[in-house]
């Protein structure tokens, strides 16, 4: 159990009270608030921005066991001209990939403005010693890594070790130097909104640039209200403090309908300034070709065939 | 020259779908071919049905009650057929009207059976009715689709999941029933149908752990054999009587009674 | 450490994201130029020889003319109620009088969007919500109502439960088609026949619904439809052939009804305005519960007897609701009911949007602090912005009287126990809204506030198994669930 330090008057206020107010939410009404807003219907331009903005923020993710340097090139192709017979269509935002495919990846995508993103601290899991994570992070961040997607270590979470969890995430983003930290937080895991909820303000104390909803390795992903949920505590940080965090959700975002959806979801809790690839991701492989369908549909009128659009 | 009509085959009605028996037996029916289960055949329509409980018992119950309507519908529209198989147009009028009775029901249950308890102190206390969960059921041998319908429909109103063993000596009704329920938006393993030698497959079923309650309507049970067996998982023995009542469907419910303090 | 190529991070933030327009098409509604009165199963022309405009208020158009049913119109409709009571619906089987039910529920949920766009159309509520609310719940209470009209022995044992005869129904303009089905589903399912008059501003889905009659093939007699002002509702309440008036609409009327049936044998149910409070403690899910208050002012405008119309924010948290609340109002959508993105619809009437307007001013003129979203409201039609009030006492006539639009008031407290005085504090007793963590609290508040209503930690649900009815001068009577039978039987014990 946690000690309260004595200090010479009174005691040391435990973590709790030192953060914005973590509260509890509501299962109900979150997921009422999610599904009322992905009924809203955008048409048209409205729909061509979104899903221009969707590639834009896109971080192409390739995340397997079986990744060689061939398929990360390939990869690093797409993600700079995802459309090859359609050249408006903008690059993503960055590749996501293991270490080991830093430099391949740094390399390929040069000059082009594509970002390169690594996973670190033992991913998926997070069950390793806390040296070695914060060791494979520095080790990222020297082999030039723009941004770095940590996890946080859901067994101590779950176990009510709040301050642990908060010392990784400080230590690692001191590990990151120049790069971008964002922060899983495994959402699927932590079985409740409230966990969510203390669990992003806790990344956020702890120096996250981003809080991620997960790895894509477990079901379920990202949703639309543990994202409204993730967004709300983002808000509250900035109604706080003046900083602005960014969000991504990751896994089981495979269809351009529901990209856009996020869009809106960002749109009306957070406001227009959160809508570019500096503040939102997505988190994604396949949902990249279903917007280039959608994208080409709204501009002929008709309804594609993925025959027409390269795997990488 | 008459036209040669296409033959039906009768199977099995299995988690949503119609298998045949693994054991490839059947027996004949006035000219037809009817799957006879075997006790590996219950063993998956019981698993079928628990792997299919929970979404079952978690519709709304409004939402169960459209379902069971549809197949009203649905029963409707093939009034023909049962006609003939049944050989009484009016034992078919009576089934879907029994059958629009029972999901009637659905959303009333609760108000019927459940209570608010006024306790002796300062508690909110309040009982509700839950499915008891899978329900093995030995439908009557007559009348065909009537007795059927008597005993599954008040059983899977309450949000429970029904194994069926249908008539032995007439069971093209109930098999009829499958194909109706199959095309109801009733999810499958919801009901799960087995045509066969009905004295191998009850002792099954009656001695199944994972099986919650039986209904014995059709099963000669005198010597208790199959209660006995039923006593090793307490399951719950359902004996409801003729006619349409929501006890019928009441004797297949838990009641769960949760307290609260009122304070501030 | 690696040269990297140092990309700055500066993309560029779009100045807006604009939703496209995505209008509900209007085709799929076929409307009249004139409709008559439903009477007998027929449509006849009123022997008063009245027609008045029925029009849109969010563009002023006239959608088309519609019969003003005089007392001679009204005594020909209770007849042929009480001709096809006498003379069938009472004796057919039960189990066949809820076939016809199922039917017109069945009918209802298969031209659902038809009757959305036309709700819309005529009383300017959102398309999203008569889609998504309205329609589901009427065809939901016939579903409902029609399980119950065979098992009424389950409903009251022992008490030998008989239909009355002929039910005269007096329907508002917030919910016609909706608050149409909460009165003839239980009318009917207990074997009653009736003689409904809907709102003089809203009677299209009303006369639409006498299609579903047809379609359904209910015998003729058993639903008549008398559309006009307040005379033929004057005229419904008095009439010697009526057994029972059922009437939903403002206290004021209310009260007459309630001295017209006096004297009489008719049986009578109200359903009335109210006030509710909307309470937030501190513990509460604050954004869910800045939700809550949203749908339960903003919804359908505020033209809803149980919105949460005086908010009581404890006062370690009000400024942190507050500052949400402003923030969350400025997403709300107002415009065109037939937009799909439109959150506030149009103000039913001129006369409505005046008594808005004159209550608002009454509000800033008794020194409350007004805020309104900056909102574009359209040229034609009747608009009026969402609107919350801050600093209100208790006296000023925004936190007594009914609005019945898009406004908020805003009060505090301090304690529970002065929540609930508060709360209490008023003569009507509708509805309330209790916001808290913890269970105790909402029992314990829910055991105390003196209305028919209560929601924890949500608010506006409505289902045709939740009775729903006030106490005090927000009524008397419950609507829905088994409850709901009652006021249509009569019991031998």
């Amino acid at each position: 159990m946690a000690q309260a330090p004595a200090l010479p008057g009174g005691f040391e206020l435990p973590l709790e009270p030192r953060l914005p107010r973590i509260g509890s939410i509501d299962q109900v009404a979150v997921e009422e608030r999610a599904a009322a807003l992905s009924r809203r219907s955008i048409k048209r331009e409205s729909k061509l921005f979104a899903l221009d903005l969707a590639v834009r923020m896109m971080d192409l993710t390739t995340l397997e066991g079986a990744d060689t340097p061939g398929k990360v090139a390939a990869l690093c192709s797409k993600a700079m001209r995802p459309d090859p017979s359609d050249l408006t269509v903008p690059p993503v935002a960055a590749v996501c990939i293991y270490p080991n495919h830093v430099p391949v990846a740094l390399e390929r995508v040069q000059g082009s403005g594509v970002r390169v993103a690594s996973v670190a601290t033992a991913f998926p899991s997070g069950q390793s010693p806390l040296e070695i994570k914060v060791e494979e992070a520095a080790r990222v961040a020297e082999m030039g890594a723009d941004e770095i997607d940590m996890v946080i270590d859901r067994g101590a979470f779950l176990a009510g070790d709040y301050a642990r969890v908060y010392d990784e995430v400080r230590r690692v983003k001191e590990a990151c130097g120049e790069a971008h930290l964002k922060v899983i937080l495994e959402t699927g895991e932590l079985g409740t909104y409230d966990n969510v909820r203390r669990a992003s303000l806790l990344a956020i104390a702890g120096g996250a640039d981003f809080i991620k909803t997960s790895t894509g390795k477990i079901q379920p992903a990202a949703t639309l209200p543990v994202t409204l949920v993730m967004l709300e505590a983002i808000r509250d940080v900035y109604e706080e403090t003046g900083r602005k965090i960014g969000m991504k959700p990751a896994g089981g975002i495979r269809h351009a309908k529901q990209a856009v959806q996020y869009l809106v979801l960002l749109h009306e809790t957070l406001g227009v300034e959160w809508m570019t690839p500096d503040l939102f991701r997505f988190g994604a492989s396949s949902l990249l070709n279903d917007c280039l369908l959608q994208i080409r549909k709204e501009k002929t009128g008709r309804y594609q065939s993925p025959d027409y659009f390269t795997i990488d | 020259m008459t036209r040669l009509p296409v033959k039906k085959t009768y199977k099995l009605y299995v988690g949503g779908a119609f298998p045949r028996s693994e054991s490839g037996r059947t027996y004949e029916v006035d000219g037809a071919n009817v799957a006879l289960a075997s006790r590996k055949d219950l063993r998956d329509a019981v698993r079928a049905a628990r792997g299919a409980s929970s979404t079952w018992a978690g519709m709304t119950a409004y939402n169960r009650g459209q379902v069971l309507y549809r197949v009203a519908e649905m029963m409707e529209g093939r009034k023909a057929e049962f006609a003939e198989l049944t050989g009484d147009e009016a034992e078919v009028d009576e089934a879907v009207d029994r059958w629009v009775w029972y999901a009637g029901w659905a959303d009333k249950l609760a108000q019927v059976l459940g209570s608010s308890n006024p306790v002796a102190g300062p508690y909110f206390n309040f009982t509700v009715p839950e499915p008891t969960g899978v329900v093995g059921i030995v439908a009557p041998e007559e009348p065909p689709l009537l007795g059927l319908v008597s005993r599954l429909a008040p059983a899977v109103v309450g949000g429970n999941v029904a194994v069926v063993i249908a008539s032995e000596h007439r069971p093209l009704a109930a098999v009829t029933l499958a194909e109706v329920l199959a095309t109801s938006d009733v999810p499958g393993g919801v009901v799960n149908l087995l045509t066969g030698r009905k004295r191998e497959l009850a002792s099954v079923l009656a001695g199944h752990m994972d099986v919650n309650a039986l209904d014995l309507a059709g099963a000669e049970d005198e010597d208790g054999e199959l209660e006995r067996l039923a006593a090793d998982n307490v399951k719950r023995i359902v004996r409801n009587g003729d006619g349409q009542s929501p006890w019928h469907a009441a004797a297949f419910l838990e009641l769960k009674t949760v307290w609260h303090p009122i304070g501030v | 450490m690696t040269e990297i190529e140092k990309r700055q991070d500066r993309s560029p933030v779009p100045s807006a994201f604009d939703y496209a327009p995505a209008p509900e098409s209007r085709d799929i509604v076929a409307l009249e130029d004139r409709y008559g009165l439903f009477i007998g199963g027929e449509w006849v022309e009123p022997k008063s020889g009245e027609y008045q405009p029925t029009i849109s208020p969010a563009t002023e158009e006239t959608l088309a003319e519609v019969a003003y049913g005089g007392s001679e119109d009204v005594g020909l409709a209770v007849e042929s109620a009480r001709e096809a009571f006498d003379n069938g619906w009472s004796d057919i089987a039960p189990s066949e009088r809820a076939k016809y039910l199922y039917r017109i529920a069945r009918i209802l949920q298969e031209r659902s969007r038809e009757f959305a766009v036309l709700e819309s159309l005529d009383g300017g509520k959102p398309i999203r919500e008569s889609r998504d609310v309205d329609l589901p719940l009427s065809a939901a209470h016939f579903f409902y109502y029609a399980g119950w009209a065979d098992k009424l022995e389950y409903a009251f044992p022992n008490r030998k439960p008989q239909p009355l005869g002929v039910a005269g129904q007096i329907i508002p303009w917030n919910f016609p088609l909706l608050m149409l089905s909460w009165k003839i589903a239980p009318a009917l399912a207990a074997g009653n026949t009736v003689v409904l008059k809907p709102a003089e501003s809203t009677p299209l889905s009303a006369l639409l619904f006498c299609d579903v009659v047809h379609q359904a093939e209910l015998p003729p007699g058993v639903v008549n439809i008398v559309t006009g002002d307040g005379r033929a509702g004057a005229e419904l309440v008095q009439h010697a052939g009526v057994d029972k008036v059922a009437f939903t609409g403002s206290t004021e009327v209310g009260k007459e009804i309630q001295r017209t049936v006096a004297g009489t044998d008719k049986k009578l149910t109200l359903e009335l305005g109210g006030k509710a409070a909307n309470i937030i403690f501190d513990d509460a899910p604050l954004d869910q519960a800045v939700e809550g208050i949203i749908n339960g002012i903003y919804f359908n405008q505020g033209h809803v007897c149980c919105a949460g119309s005086r908010l009581f924010v404890q006062e370690s948290v009000y400024d942190e609701v507050i500052a949400k609340l402003k923030r969350r109002m400025g997403t709300l959508r107002v415009g065109d009911p037939l937009d799909k993105n439109t959150d506030v619809g149009a103000i039913n009437s001129r006369e409505q949007l005046e008594r808005i307007q004159e209550l608002v001013a009454s509000g800033a003129e008794e020194g409350a602090e007004i805020y309104q979203p900056p909102c574009r409201l359209p040229e034609k039609g009747w608009w009026f912005p969402p609107t919350v009030f801050t600093n209100v006492a208790q006296s000023y006539r925004i936190a007594q009287e009914e609005i019945f639009g898009p406004v908020l008031s805003v009060l505090t407290f301090r304690t529970p126990d002065e929540a609930v005085e508060k709360a209490n504090n008023t003569p009507y007793g509708l509805s309330a809204g209790v916001w808290t963590e913890k269970g105790s609290r909402i029992l314990s508040l829910a055991q105390r506030l003196r209305a028919g209503v209560i929601w924890a930690n949500t608010y506006n649900r409505f289902d045709p198994a939740s009775p729903f009815g006030g106490y005090k001068e927000s009524g008397f009577g419950r609507e829905g669930g088994l409850h709901g039978l009652a006021p249509y039987l009569e019991f031998d014990e």
